[in-house]
């Protein structure tokens, strides 16, 4: 279904065939790309085996323009490593990362740091914020690396301090501001230089969950104006739903899955993917173009909704009309029927 | 069943044991190995003479080159300040206090330096201050270069650090020798000792500041797009700022404390120098008002700079951060001190306090204290002879010779013997049969010990029974370096010496543990304790270690004794401290815990607390013995007669290699006895599975 597609087909990051190994000496595991011929399970049992820690064995996806790519997985299986790898802070020991169809890896130290002052932005779970800096000075830090005038850094930093609501905040010390407003500060200091890539590292887990809540919607809010190609990592697979266009699952440096939310938990590969899948409100996850009916006729008459609407909401109208809702798509095409009954159908398939 | 009771470990010490009466027994016949034979002295003192009066007719001119160079920066240093009438000085730096810690430092300020005016030594006053100003900067220079540099590169790390371990360990005095004759006498010996004693701080603290800059912040600046050297100045220096700031702290309180210690020498005309010269003269009132303005000194200049330390990491809205504010202070400084330059220049006072308006208060000093010594004369004679007969004696020269009708009341007869040897054995026995074994051991070495005296026991068992305790400690590599390390000082003919300072400095630290640690306990649970405690202690670690000599040798004159005390009153700080610390800072589940199984306050203590906090109250015994050797050092001004006394004749007569020689000997000990108590450390804190903070 191409128009359920909130991104557009373009891929700009590309990760192939990732690996990452701690330990005493993995490289020659790797020379002549060996790898590749091998099952990557195998190699990462061997390497395991012998002492090794395998972070990520054979990690592949690709980001396209506009995208949320959520990644998840259980503490230590491998995540943050991955955006790690994706911006360069550590080295791969084999694979490829193409950023805009050029190779990542092959970069220089000089072309990196251009890249990543202009292309890249990064949010980190534990901010780190400059606690020497005040807030604005903060978010016009990576304008002040490149060399901007005071100015015009300040000016600039202006307008991401109002995309995040700092207003008012710009003067004090990192110190003296809430987890929250924190991480508002992380994620207007990593827009401040205009990125096309976004990576989040788990950027609301120091959070309570209240504030997460907000902070998400925030976030939903600030891409919807932005249109960034996001990386965003998490452990809560709630927050994965809420906001991912298409995620993967982790366990043990390896991606399990790839797919739409939905499709994971309605085509769940294995029950490590079910187990995560197991606790979802599906009112809230389905939405109305995945319950439909395709058997029933579509009706005329009926009230119609369009194809995003979170089933949680359409709950009212299905309990009041027998013969149900027809869905329609952006272009006000009709996509098919859902009531009830097909609700039901939904569900069941879904718990088991 | 034997082997059980009788395990592997005690059956060697048994054999030591045996091996020690042996030596004993045959102790007169063996004259070696009471005496090492002066045939076998190995004379690294003379090669070392040698060599280096070969190093100076050679190269000396050089070093001289350094110094006259060096001698300038200070010259000019003490014109530019003694050009600045004394208000200028004392507005100036009271500001500063302000800045850094507010009104209270700054009124405190301001009356120290007002005390200074009045009892007119400004003048050499501003000669120490000079000094600290040139060596300061330079210390930091180069401590903070070689911090960086050590940050950077392991390899430069592991050359970096047991090199400052040395520098930290060798005696101050020894120091002076070498810098002594390659640079000859003057005021540059104290700026470059200084220097030298003063860097490593700066160095450690750089290291630990970098290393301790959290990895998120350094990859949110790489990520923000920073090449290495802004990474380096723009991200990780700034948030590692306070422990920058706390390495300039230590820094120049080292730096403070050699140059006073410098005044040794001679022929600087500072404040160091004043107070020696009292000591010496024994006029103690004036030496207390002297050693007064040390004192002062040395806590305005460690409040200062701690305070700006301290501001760094609440980073906020404290004076003197925005940029504007900076502006504002400058000029508000430049225009007070032109405003009070000018005035001086019409109020003479102002600039140089009359001599006749000076208080001269040492003699109502000495007036007091005589009286006062006059009145206690017998209680003070007696604690004075008590302690001596009692405790320094028994174990310097043992109860064999100290036992006399002048000191105990009566002579030792067999009798006596008998009772003795009888009692030790059959606790010692007791303690066998109940499995504590390492009691056993420990009651049949003191019952040996304490009979023959410390300085009077045969080396070679020494050697063996000291060696055999590192090993158990600390395994092999500790037992060799114990052995090569007390080896070497018995061959260069050293040890009798070691002993007495061993002897002195272990009466000291078992006292001062014993107390320091019980006073701790008690502050931990007492805040009213801990807070009287606190500011004494705080003194008595920032002020320099001879002004603290000084009312001691008012009481009870020089010698052993005296020594004692100093040594006593300095090295129990760390003990109380890191006692109360520990205990502070158990975790609370853990003391809840015992609280609900309905353990009694004793229990609790004895059976919860101290166990847990053993690790941290072991480190302030290391602390202890580390503070009671740098003591010990110092304390050979007022006549003591171990390893620091010839130490501190080499320095007077020149004599470098035999002082040289005594101070590495020092430096040894030192050593063994801080891997020894650390690792006893280390090991208990892993078995608790405990990280110390
Ligand atoms: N520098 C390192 N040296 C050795 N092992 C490492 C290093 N960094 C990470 N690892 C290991 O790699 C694995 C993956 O770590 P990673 O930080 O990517 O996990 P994560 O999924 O981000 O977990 P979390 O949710 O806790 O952040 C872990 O087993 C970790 O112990
Ligand atoms: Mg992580």
């Amino acid at each position: 279904m191409k128009n359920d597609l909130k991104f557009s087909e373009k891929i700009k990051l590309s990760c192939r065939n990732l690996w990452k190994v701690y330990g005493e000496d993995p490289d020659h595991y790797f020379l002549n790309n060996l790898h590749v011929k091998k099952d990557p399970a195998i190699l990462s049992k061997k390497l395991s085996n012998q002492g090794h820690i395998v972070a990520n064995a054979d990690v592949s996806f690709n980001v396209h323009v506009g995208e949320i790519f959520v990644i998840m997985g259980l503490s230590g299986s491998g995540k943050s490593t991955i955006v790690r790898c994706l911006s360069r802070l550590i080295e791969p020991n084999a694979g490829e990362i193409l950023l805009d169809g050029e190779n990542l890896l092959e970069k220089s130290e000089k072309e990196l740091i251009e890249i990543r002052r202009h292309k890249m932005g990064m949010v980190f779970q534990n901010f780190g914020l400059l606690p020497h800096l005040t807030v604005i000075e903060n978010i016009a830090f990576p304008l002040k690396l490149q060399g901007l005038k005071e100015k015009e850094r300040l000016n600039k930093a202006g307008r991401v301090i109002e995309l995040v609501g700092l207003n008012g905040r710009e003067n004090n010390f990192i110190m003296e501001l809430s987890g929250g407003q924190q991480q508002r500060v992380g994620i207007a200091r990593s827009l401040a230089v205009e990125p096309d890539v976004w990576f989040l590292d788990e950027p609301f887990s120091a959070l309570d969950p209240l504030i997460r809540k907000q902070m998400q919607d925030e976030f939903l809010r600030i891409q919807s104006v932005q249109k960034k190609s996001v990386v965003f990592i998490t452990h809560d697979f709630q927050e994965a739903l809420r906001i991912a266009d298409r995620m993967a699952i982790m366990r043990d440096g390896q991606i399990v899955q790839i797919g739409k939310p939905v499709d994971l938990i309605l085509n769940p590969k294995d029950n490590y993917i079910k187990d995560f899948t197991k606790d979802v409100p599906w009112e809230s996850v389905l939405q109305a173009s995945d319950i439909i009916d395709k058997s029933k006729k579509i009706s005329q008459t009926a009230e119609e909704v369009p194809f995003d609407m979170p089933v949680a909401k359409m709950l009212p109208l299905l309990s009041k009309k027998t013969i149900g809702v027809v869905v329609v798509d952006d272009d006000g095409k009709r996509l098919g029927m859902a009531n009830a009954q097909s609700f039901v159908t939904a569900l069941a398939t879904a718990e088991n | 069943m034997k082997s059980q009771i009788l395990e592997k470990k005690t059956l060697s010490w048994i054999g030591i044991i045996f091996i020690t009466v042996i030596f004993l027994i045959f102790k007169e016949n063996w004259g070696w190995s009471t005496k090492y034979p002066k045939e076998f002295i190995v004379p690294f003192a003379d090669w070392i003479n040698f060599s280096m009066e070969k190093f100076i007719d050679n190269f000396g001119w050089f070093f001289l080159k350094i110094s006259w160079l060096l001698s300038w920066p200070i010259i000019a240093a003490q014109l530019l300040l003694h050009s600045i009438p004394w208000v200028v000085v004392m507005f100036l730096v009271t500001f500063t206090a302000y800045l850094s810690s507010g009104l209270r430092l700054a009124l405190f300020t301001f009356s120290a330096i007002f005390y200074m005016v009045l009892i007119g030594y400004w003048e050499e006053s501003m000669n120490t201050l000079a000094l600290v100003l040139i060596s300061v900067p330079m210390a930091i220079f180069i401590g903070f270069g070689l911090g960086v540099w050590g940050f950077f590169s392991k390899r430069a790390e592991k050359i970096i650090m047991p090199i400052l371990d040395i520098f930290q360990t060798v005696p101050t005095f020894a120091y002076l020798l070498p810098i002594l004759l390659l640079f000859g006498f003057g005021t540059v010996v104290g700026l470059i000792a200084s220097v030298l004693y003063s860097f490593p701080p700066m160095v450690r603290n750089t290291i630990l500041g970098l290393k301790r800059v959290p990895d998120h912040i350094i990859e949110s600046a790489i990520m923000s797009g920073a090449n290495s050297k802004q990474l380096f100045w723009q991200a990780m220096l700034p948030s590692c700022k306070k422990q920058i700031l706390l390495g300039i702290n230590q820094s120049t309180m080292a730096a403070l404390s050699m140059v006073i210690i410098a005044a040794i020498i001679g022929g600087t005309a500072d404040i160091g120098w004043e107070v020696l010269y009292y000591i010496r003269k024994a006029e103690v009132g004036q030496s207390l008002v002297v050693g007064l303005v040390i004192a002062l000194m040395a806590i305005i200049i460690d409040r200062i700079t701690s305070g700006f330390a301290l501001q760094s990491d609440k980073d906020t809205k404290g004076p003197g951060f925005s940029k504007n504010s900076k502006k504002n202070y400058l000029s508000f400084a430049i225009l007070g001190s032109t405003i009070l330059f000018l005035l001086a220049r019409f109020f003479v006072v102002l600039d140089d306090w009359p001599y006749d308006l000076s208080v001269w208060v040492a003699s109502h000093i000495n007036d007091l204290f005589e009286t006062f010594v006059k009145a206690f004369r017998t209680e003070i004679k007696q604690l004075k002879n008590y302690t001596l007969f009692f405790i320094m004696l028994p174990t310097k020269i043992g109860l064999e010779q100290a036992v006399s009708p002048f000191t105990w009341g009566f002579p030792l007869e067999m009798i006596h013997k008998i009772f003795y040897f009888t009692s030790f054995s059959a606790l010692s026995i007791w303690f066998l049969k109940n499995k504590k074994n390492d009691i056993f051991v420990f009651i049949i070495l003191l019952m040996i010990f304490l009979y023959f005296g410390l300085t009077r026991m045969p080396w070679p068992p020494l050697l063996l029974i000291y060696s055999f305790f590192a090993w158990q400690i600390g395994g092999y590599k500790l037992a060799l370096g114990t052995f090569l390390g007390l080896g070497f000082i018995v061959s260069v003919g050293m040890w009798p010496e070691a002993m007495i300072s061993v002897y002195l400095c272990g009466i000291a630290v078992v006292f001062c543990f014993i107390v320091g640690t019980s006073i701790g306990v008690w502050a931990a649970h007492n805040s009213i304790v801990s807070a009287i405690i606190r500011p004494i202690n705080d003194t008595l670690q920032t002020i320099p270690l001879f002004v603290i000599l000084i009312p001691f040798v008012m009481l009870f004159k020089i010698g052993d004794f005296t020594a004692l005390l100093a040594i006593i009153i300095y090295a129990i700080v760390p003990s109380i401290r890191y006692a109360e610390h520990g205990i502070r800072n158990l975790p609370s589940e853990v003391i809840d815990a015992s609280k609900m199984m309905g353990s009694t306050k004793m229990q609790l203590l004895f059976l919860v607390k101290i166990p847990l906090a053993l690790p941290v109250i072991m480190l302030g015994l290391n602390q202890t013995i580390m503070y009671g050797i740098a003591m010990l050092v110092i304390a050979a001004l007022i006549g003591t007669n171990g390893l620091e006394q010839i130490v501190f004749i080499g320095l007077t007569d020149g004599n470098m290699g035999k002082g040289f020689i005594a101070g590495i000997s020092m430096a040894i000990i030192a050593m063994i006895v801080d891997r020894i108590t650390k690792t006893i450390s280390e090991r208990r804190s892993e078995a608790l599975g405990l990280e110390i903070k």
